[in-house]
This record gives C-alpha cells, sequence and structure tokens, in this order.
C-alpha cells in the first residue's frame, strides 16, 4: 500500500555528500570572468604608488615630494607626518602575554623605519603608471641605523631593531606539562634518559618562507556612498572591518568590505595590512575611489613572510625507543613588528609537538623576537609544520640511535586506535584517529617492503645515487576554535562562525556562510551540505560570501576551520529551516505536527502518503495566505556555531627520494599520502587540498627559502629569486584516504586545507637523511639544495651549512672593481 | 602616443597608447579584457599568457605597439559560440584549478602546448608548463587536465557528457 506514496521523495537528488562534484566556482574562473579586486574601475577612480625604505633601519631625515607633486596628473603625495592618527595602526590581535613588547605600528611611520619595503611615502594620480612615475621622484633622507637581523644575534639584544623598546625580545611563552597536570616533569624524564636510557639533542631551522599566493594583493576604496567600502584581496573580510573600525575611529556600521574573487592566500592575506588602511586614509582625504595594486617585488618585500624560527629539542627515550620526555625551546622571528597573529604561529604549534605520540612529559618554550626584517604571521599550516618537522625528524633520529625502522619506533609509541578519545600530554582530547589504519594503507600503497630491499642493494653496491624513505605520521590541530581556549589564550576574539539559510519564494536556497573563500571550492562543498540537508538540487543552492553587507557576521577563513566549524554552522541553520517549516507543512497537510517528518526535501505525515516539499512550504509561507496562528510567515533560519573542540586530521606519508652522491643532487621517486580527514564531502576538493599541500610543504623542504643579505636586503625579493617550484620540478602523487569521523561535528569532518604542508616538509628531508646516513650525515638544513646535500656529504659540515647572505648572488664579489653596474656597455 | 590596430577576441581594435604600454596593460586597462592577469613584474609567472597570431606569449613581455596589425586571443576568446574550448573543460573536469589566478595563463599556454605536441608524455607536459606558476594545485590535476584534454581531443561535448 506504500508503493505510490511519497511521489515528492522519489524525485529527491541522490547524496551530494561524498559525491566528486565538479566545482561551481570553475565556469567563470576558466573563461576570464573575473572579479579579481585589481579589476575594478569606479568612475573617477585614482592610483596610488607606495614609496618603500631601501634600508632596514633607519631614521626619515626629509622628505621631498614637491618634484612628484608636481608630476603629471598627480592628485597628491603624502607622507606619514601629513595623517597622523588619522591612518590608525596595524594592529596584534594576540599578546602571548601581558608584558609583551609590542612596538607601534603605523602603516607609514614619520620618523623611523624598520625594515626594507617599510612604507613612507604614497603618491596618488590618475593613472597607476603616473603615480609609479612620481614616486621615483619623492626624495627621502635616511639616517642609516644599525640593523638587527640575525634571530639569534637579536635575541641577544646585541642590536636593538626598536631602540626605544630597549629589547628584541617580545614575549616568552611557556607550556609545561607538570606544571599545567598534563603530564610529568621533563627534566627528570630527560636527567633519568641520560643515565640509563637515549638521548637525542638537535637544533633544527625552521627557514623563512614566504606565501607567495599568485595575485598580488590589491585594494580598492570608495568613500563616495553612506558606508566607505573595501574591496580587498583578503582572507578576512569581517575582522578587516572590525580592525578599521577599531583604529580608525570611523564606525563599523559605515563600513563595507568586500572579498570578491581572491586568488590565494595561504595565510599570506591573513593580515590587516599597512596598504589596506593607507589607502583608506588617502580615499577619506581625497574623496574619490583609490586603488592600490602590488607589484609581486612589493608583496614579496613587505606582505608577511612565515616560519622563521630556530628549534632547540631534546628528547629523552628509554634503550628499547620509549619516548619518556620532549623539551622544546624556540626562538621566532617576529620581523619588524608583531602581526595581528604574529607571536600566535608559533604557539599554534606548542600543542602538536607531541603529535601522534603518547609522550608523557613534555615542556614547550617560544621566546618570539624583534627584527628590522619583513613582519612573519600565518603561513599554510602555522606552528603546526614546525611543530611535525621537529617530532618527525626526531622519531627517525631515535629510531636510528635505537637501531630500528623508524616506522617502528612510531608504532612503539603512538595512541592505538583503541585508546580514542585521547588526552595528550599538551592538554588536548583528540576524539578519534586510526593510525594503524593510515600507516598500513600507505605502506601497501607505497611499496614500502620492495622499496626498502632496493635501499639495501643500493647501499650494498656503493651506487653513487642512494636511495632514501622519509616518513611523516602526522597530525595537526584544525578547525580553528572554540572560543573559550582562544580567550585562555588571550587571543583578541572567538572562533565561532555563522551561517543563514535562506529559502526563497520559487524554492532556490540561498546561503550565506561567514567563511570568506579565496580558492577552496567553499560554494560547491557547501552547496553539497545544504543539498543533502534540505534535500533540494545542488543547483537550487547559491553560496554568498565575502560581503560583510550581505555575510553580516563571520570569523573568515583560515586553520582549516571553514568546513569544520563554518560546515557545522550551516548544517545548524539548515536543521533550524527545517524545524522552522514543520508547523507550517503540518498546517498545509492539516496534521499534527508531531506526526509530520521531514526526509529527502519533503515533510510526510506518517503513514500516509501525504507530502509537502520544503518548496511548497517556501512559496506557501512567501504568500503567507494560510499558515498557523501565533508564529512568523518565515523559515529562514540562521546559526552561530562555537566548536566544542578542535579536530584532529592525520596520515601518514612516505617519501622515496634519491640522492645523488657525487652532485648532490636530489630527485623525488615517489610520493605517498593517507590522510585521514574524517567525512569527506568533496573527494575531488580534497584531493586538490592534499595536492596543493604536499609541494608547498616539499617546497620548504627542497627550494624556498626568504634570504636577506647583512645589509637586510631581501636578496630572494623576485620570482626571479624565491624559487617557487613549477611543474617541471613536481612529480604526480599517489593519495588515498582512511575515514574516523570526527566526533565532535554532525558531519564527521576534520578540515584538508593544511594537511599536505604540514605533513609534508618532514618527509622529505626524512627521506634525504635516509639515502645517505650511511655516510655520517644526520641533518642537512632546509631548503636541502644540492650544495648543502654535497657539502653535507663530502665536508665536515655535517648539516651542509648556513644560506649564506648571497644565496643568489648577483655579480662576481672576488672581481674586484667590478660593480653591479660598470661595464653593461662593454 | 602611438596608434595602434589589432583584432583581440574577434573584435577589430583601435587605439593611441604609450610606446613603453605593456600589452597586457592595454587587454586590462584599456579594453577591459580583465581575464588576463599580472602575477609578478618578471615575465616569471606566466598569468598574463595569451595568443599572438595563435602562439602563446606572456602579455607582459610584449608591447602593445608590437602587436599593432596582429590577431591577439584571449582567455575570454576561447570559448566559442557558448561552447568551452575542450581544455578549459579539461581544466573543470579534472579540477585542474583552484583560486583560478593562474588559470587563464595556464589553459592559454596550455592550448598552445597541444597545438605543438597534440599527444605529449606526463615529462614532457611538465616541462611545457615551466614558465606558468601555480601555488594551488601543486600542479598534479593540471597535469591531469592536460593529458585528459589530449585524449578527449576532437571529441565533441556530447560524446564526454556523463563525466560529470
Amino acid at each position: 500500500m506504500t508503493a505510490t506514496t511519497e511521489a515528492p521523495a522519489a524525485t529527491a537528488p541522490a547524496p551530494e555528500i561524498g559525491r566528486d562534484r565538479r566545482r561551481k566556482e570553475d565556469q567563470r574562473l576558466i573563461t576570464g570572468r573575473t572579479r579579481w579586486t585589481d579589476n575594478i574601475t569606479l568612475p573617477g577612480m585614482v592610483h596610488m604608488a607606495m614609496v618603500r625604505s631601501p634600508f632596514a633601519h633607519a631614521e626619515i631625515a626629509r622628505i621631498e615630494t614637491s618634484a612628484a607633486a608636481s608630476a603629471p596628473n598627480v592628485i597628491g603625495v603624502f607622507t606619514g607626518a601629513d595623517f597622523g592618527d588619522e591612518l590608525g595602526v596595524c594592529i596584534n590581535a594576540w599578546p602571548l602575554t601581558p608584558e609583551q613588547v609590542t612596538p607601534n605600528h603605523s602603516p607609514m611611520p614619520a620618523d623611523r623605519v624598520s625594515f626594507a619595503g617599510e612604507i613612507v611615502a604614497v603618491v596618488v594620480a590618475r593613472t597607476a603608471a603616473e603615480a609609479r612615475d612620481a614616486a621615483e621622484l619623492v626624495d627621502v633622507e635616511y639616517v642609516e641605523l644599525p640593523a638587527a637581523l640575525d634571530l639569534k644575534e637579536a635575541a641577544e639584544d646585541t642590536v636593538l631593531a626598536h631602540p626605544d623598546a630597549g629589547t628584541n625580545k617580545s614575549a616568552l611563552w611557556v607550556f609545561d606539562s607538570a606544571e599545567s597536570g598534563t603530564g610529568g616533569n621533563v627534566e627528570e624524564a630527560i636527567e633519568k634518559a641520560r643515565t640509563d636510557g637515549i638521548v637525542i639533542e638537535r637544533e633544527y631551522r625552521q627557514q623563512r618562507l614566504i606565501p607567495a599566493f599568485m595575485e598580488p594583493r590589491s585594494v580598492v576604496v570608495d568613500p563616495t556612498g553612506e558606508q566607505l567600502t573595501m574591496w580587498s584581496a583578503t582572507q578576512i573580510p569581517h575582522i578587516l572591518r572590525f580592525a578599521l573600525a577599531a583604529t580608525t575611529g570611523v564606525p563599523e556600521s559605515k563600513i563595507r568590505v568586500i572579498a570578491p574573487d581572491v586568488g590565494g592566500g595561504f595565510g599570506g592575506k591573513l593580515q590587516a595590512t599597512p596598504e589596506e588602511w593607507i589607502t583608506w586614509a588617502v580615499a577619506r582625504r581625497v574623496n574619490k575611489p583609490v586603488k592600490y595594486t602590488e607589484t609581486r617585488s612589493e608583496s614579496l618585500l613587505s606582505a608577511h613572510h612565515g616560519r622563521d624560527q630556530w628549534q632547540k629539542l631534546t628528547l629523552g627515550a628509554t634503550q628499547d625507543g620509549t619516548v619518556t620526555g620532549f623539551k622544546v625551546d624556540l626562538l621566532a622571528d617576529l620581523g619588524a613588528y608583531v602581526a595581528i597573529v604574529g607571536g600566535g604561529v608559533p604557539v599554534l604549534g606548542a600543542f602538536m609537538f607531541n603529535a601522534i605520540y603518547k609522550f608523557p612529559a613534555y615542556r614547550f618554550s617560544c621566546q618570539t623576537v624583534l627584527t628590522n626584517k619583513a613582519w612573519t604571521d600565518a603561513y599554510r599550516g602555522a606552528g603546526r609544520p614546525e611543530a611535525t618537522y621537529a617530532v618527525e625528524r626526531m622519531m627517525d633520529e631515535l629510531a636510528a640511535e635505537v637501531g630500528v625502522d623508524p616506522l617502528e619506533i612510531r608504532e612503539k609509541n603512538w595512541i592505538k586506535h583503541e585508546e580514542f578519545p585521547f588526552t595528550t600530554v599538551a592538554g588536548l582530547t583528540y576524539d578519534s584517529g586510526n593510525y594503524e589504519a593510515a600507516t598500513a594503507k600507505a605502506k601497501e600503497m607505497f611499496g614500502y617492503d620492495a622499496l626498502r630491499a632496493e635501499q639495501k642493494k643500493r647501499r650494498d653496491a656503493g651506487d653513487p645515487v642512494q636511495l632514501g624513505i622519509g616518513i611523516s605520521t602526522f597530525t595537526e590541530m584544525c578547525g580553528l576554535a572554540p572560543s573559550r581556549v582562544l580567550g585562555s589564550l588571550d587571543y583578541g576574539a572567538g572562533g565561532w562562525e555563522h551561517a543563514s539559510v535562506r529559502m526563497l519564494a520559487t524554492g532556490k536556497v540561498e546561503v550565506v556562510t561567514g567563511a570568506s573563500p579565496h580558492g577552496q571550492g567553499h560554494e560547491t562543498a557547501f552547496s553539497q551540505i545544504v543539498a543533502d540537508r534540505l534535500g533540494v538540487p545542488f543547483e537550487d543552492v547559491e553560496i554568498l560570501h565575502g560581503d560583510t553587507q550581505v555575510s553580516h557576521k563571520g570569523l573568515d577563513t583560515y586553520g582549516s576551520r571553514s568546513l569544520t566549524v563554518g560546515g557545522e554552522a550551516l548544517v545548524r541553520a539548515a536543521d533550524k529551516v527545517i524545524e522552522r517549516a514543520k508547523p507550517i507543512a503540518a498546517h498545509l497537510l492539516e496534521a499534527n505536527v508531531d506526526d509530520v517528518e521531514f526526509s529527502a526535501g519533503t515533510f510526510s505525515v506518517k503513514g500516509t502518503d501525504q507530502g509537502k516539499t520544503i518548496q511548497d512550504v517556501a512559496l506557501a509561507t512567501f504568500a503567507a495566505h494560510d499558515y498557523p496562528e501565533g508564529i512568523e510567515p518565515n523559515i529562514d533560519a540562521e546559526s552561530t556555531y562555537d566548536p566544542v573542540n578542535f579536530s584532529f586530521p592525520h596520515g601518514t606519508h612516505l617519501c622515496a627520494m634519491e640522492v645523488d652522491t657525487e652532485t648532490g643532487r636530489t630527485t623525488m621517486r615517489k610520493y605517498v599520502a593517507c590522510d585521514d580527514v574524517g567525512t569527506i564531502i568533496n573527494p575531488l576538493i580534497v584531493s586538490g587540498q592534499v595536492h596543493g599541500g604536499l609541494v608547498q610543504g616539499i617546497a620548504q623542504a627542497l627550494w624556498e627559502e626568504a634570504v636577506y643579505d647583512d645589509s637586510g636586503t631581501l636578496v630572494s625579493g623576485s620570482f626571479v629569486d624565491y624559487l617557487l617550484p613549477t611543474a617541471a620540478d613536481t612529480i604526480s602523487f599517489d593519495i588515498d584516504h582512511t575515514t574516523s569521523p570526527s566526533t565532535t561535528n554532525s558531519l564527521g569532518t576534520k578540515g584538508v586545507g593544511e594537511a599536505g604542508t604540514i605533513a609534508s616538509t618532514p618527509a622529505v628531508v626524512n627521506a634525504i637523511v635516509d639515502a645517505v646516513r650511511h655516510l655520517g650525515v644526520s641533518d642537512i638544513t632546509m631548503p636541502c639544495t644540492p650544495e648543502r646535500v654535497w657539502k653535507a656529504i663530502n665536508t665536515s659540515s655535517s648539516t651542509g651549512g648556513p644560506t649564506e647572505g648571497a644565496a643568489m648572488p648577483h655579480f662576481d664579489a672576488d672581481e674586484s672593481g667590478t660593480s653591479s653596474t660598470e661595464g653593461a656597455g662593454a | 602616443m602611438t596608434q595602434i590596430s589589432l583584432t583581440v577576441d574577434g573584435t577589430q581594435v583601435t587605439d593611441d597608447v604609450e610606446p613603453r604600454m605593456l600589452l597586457v596593460q592595454y587587454l586590462r586597462e584599456k579594453l577591459g579584457k580583465t581575464g588576463t592577469v599580472i602575477g609578478c613584474d618578471t615575465s616569471n609567472c606566466g598569468a598574463c599568457t595569451v595568443h599572438l597570431d595563435g602562439r602563446s606569449v606572456k602579455s607582459c613581455n610584449v608591447l602593445a605597439v608590437q602587436a599593432d596589425g596582429h590577431e591577439v586571443t584571449t582567455i575570454e576568446g576561447l570559448a566559442t559560440d557558448g561552447e568551452l574550448h575542450p581544455v578549459q573543460e579539461a581544466f573543470r573536469e579534472c579540477h585542474g584549478l583552484q583560486c583560478g589566478f593562474c588559470t587563464p595563463g595556464m589553459i592559454m599556454q596550455t592550448v598552445d602546448l597541444l597545438a605543438e605536441n597534440p599527444h605529449p608524455t606526463e615529462a614532457e607536459v611538465r616541462l611545457g608548463l615551466e614558465g606558468n606558476l601555480c601555488r594551488c594545485t601543486g600542479y598534479h590535476n593540471i597535469v591531469k587536465s592536460v593529458l585528459y584534454a589530449a585524449e578527449h581531443a576532437g571529441e565533441t561535448q556530447g560524446e564526454k557528457a556523463g563525466a560529470r
């Protein structure tokens, strides 16, 4: 008798979650119909060019602007002195300690510059070319000051980055498992290991990196409406709006921030920048729409950098390789200012050095240090790649010391799958995971045993090209973040996310999210979630984001949070829509609300063939001719979701590297990643995130480094010198997944944006070291260039040495009398 | 100012330009062809790749005056009669883009690469795209897209249906 019932359900779409939907975003992007900020043109719009300091540290003695001001079509030339407090300040949202030394960060200082690339004047002209021409005419007289450049030297306060601060040491942040009651005393554990166990002591360098998103930053400010509107190539339109209001005196209600199409970020666009603040001030001053788009060289020079730490590590273990304690002492280079998250980045790693392991005792300390270099902040992974690198390198060192396979030492120490939920020595509770399953699958995909056999064969034969196998069994904390946890860490905001779902009269669905995508594919994945939840076609769901007048509440996109936090807000808002629609559906069906159930887009009366689709209910609600007394004719709903925990994706990554011992050249032979990111919404998007993440992490291991010379000039300041990998440098990857759903959100998702980057760097370096360990090498400094690898093998320098200031020499210093310009016409 | 006349995406255009104006600036600022983007200032990234008389060029490396009398095709002129070019289709099918900023250049370079070598190996694809940088995809799916486009060359849209 039920054979003919629920006719509407028969047309319900197939489940969307888990489906490899092609992306909604792509049609525009592959046909060039894009809305990058630099594409925006407004009536009367003028353009800006920046005058930047060539010196790392100098007093500004005089700025002569008259020649620039009288250049063709110049509207105005402004310096910091022309604005004063009107400029606002660049904010630090995460003071690590109450005593933190935080230099005032004017977007355009009037008295002193603190890094090469800092803005000292801005030229406004009718065209960008005219602005740039005129910027060349601004004459700035500097009095050079000694610059604090080397991180370790700066930590000794030999030269001060900000003389009035009295010290370069910004904040010391400590976590100790004995003090916090989450574990034992690490000093005791290490002392005991010194007497009857194994102690591994190492110091690793996390080199300075540049996020290098493909779209240079751009900002347009239109002051001509009732609300001042800023378009910016940013990850954080909502935070930007708050910060503009908080620091420039414009009421938040008069500010509209729009992040249109944004071309990548990777943390690099998680910032409140001097360029945005200056454009804001100039637009208000000249009362015209103003645009500023940076050049790539400006971007590399002044957009925030990432990483830049020294890691001093001490690991204690028993003779059989059971870890008894891990002590981490970090020096972290902030650059010239404490950026918006700034010193918080290494602290995000504080909870991750123990990784997937059951270390009984742990201590972490981080000293943040000011220098006269570009500021540092989040770069993909933010704190967690550093932690993962340190622990995964150390586990390999321990395995070498014990004399067993590195996988064996990991297995001995990791949390077994039946031990979840597991509260770690850092005080976090991992809800789910299965390290055994991911590792078993990765080993099989890799052909682990066969490659080990080949390695042995080559080693025995003395093959000049040796094979190394690198392992990284990583985890990360993502889904930033429970607001109370952030509060306890003195972070300046919460970690919730907002979503609203609007049922339109025609049955289409508008979803507003506070997450702010910049390439990830939110529109597709979020549509899949809502389509499933509401039982509506994928195509009928429209995801709106990135405009504070549309998406009025949000905390934006970073820390692999969009899906785990923003996605849960979506789910809850959609569920509220169903709850709100139910009494109206019951009314239309002339049934008791308790007898109405919702499934696959249809409200039906239990035990009957009566049904109304959610679209029917939306239309009836819009008409509002016939709905129950005592309720509003509205089924739209919103949700603000504050996560109860972080999520903990994990995975096993295996990398095979070939190392030519005669030249130091390394070649990636194979890379396998088996990740557990919980429930997968769209496998196509997840695989893309993993691939891209892998290459960014591999690039840290092999190629990338921001290098300053001894006068504080960034010598890797263009794409000629900063070695971004190309298609020809990389290989295709073998990736797969295991699934242990997160237990702390409805969908079981864990986040995937940063996983590949976090996992891959130690896998690659472990592989290179593994290839040449028998030659007496136990470490190679990143990036593992052929020169370093060769030196590590062939000289007494066991790590290949530091990067020289002139990593990419532009002229031969040995040829006396030859400068970079002389002889050009010879 | 110098007067130039050229064909851009099938349309005849004439303008007075500064001799120093780059082709990419001309396309974006004078013609509003903002589908072609600028990603660097050292001609490394390839985001601005267009076709000049059917061959790929980095339009930041060509002066607008050099395009005088020639034919330029941008990403905006690649689809014909509302039908995506097979390479565009391949990039969508294989998830060969994320943020999409490098994509116009990648696609234009790929079209040229396949015109020169219709059945490339993976290694040839990787070498052929060496002048185009991408920060999102790790190139894995871009390479896949190019190989997919090569494999499905000459098929009509109908023959490929069902792929989505």
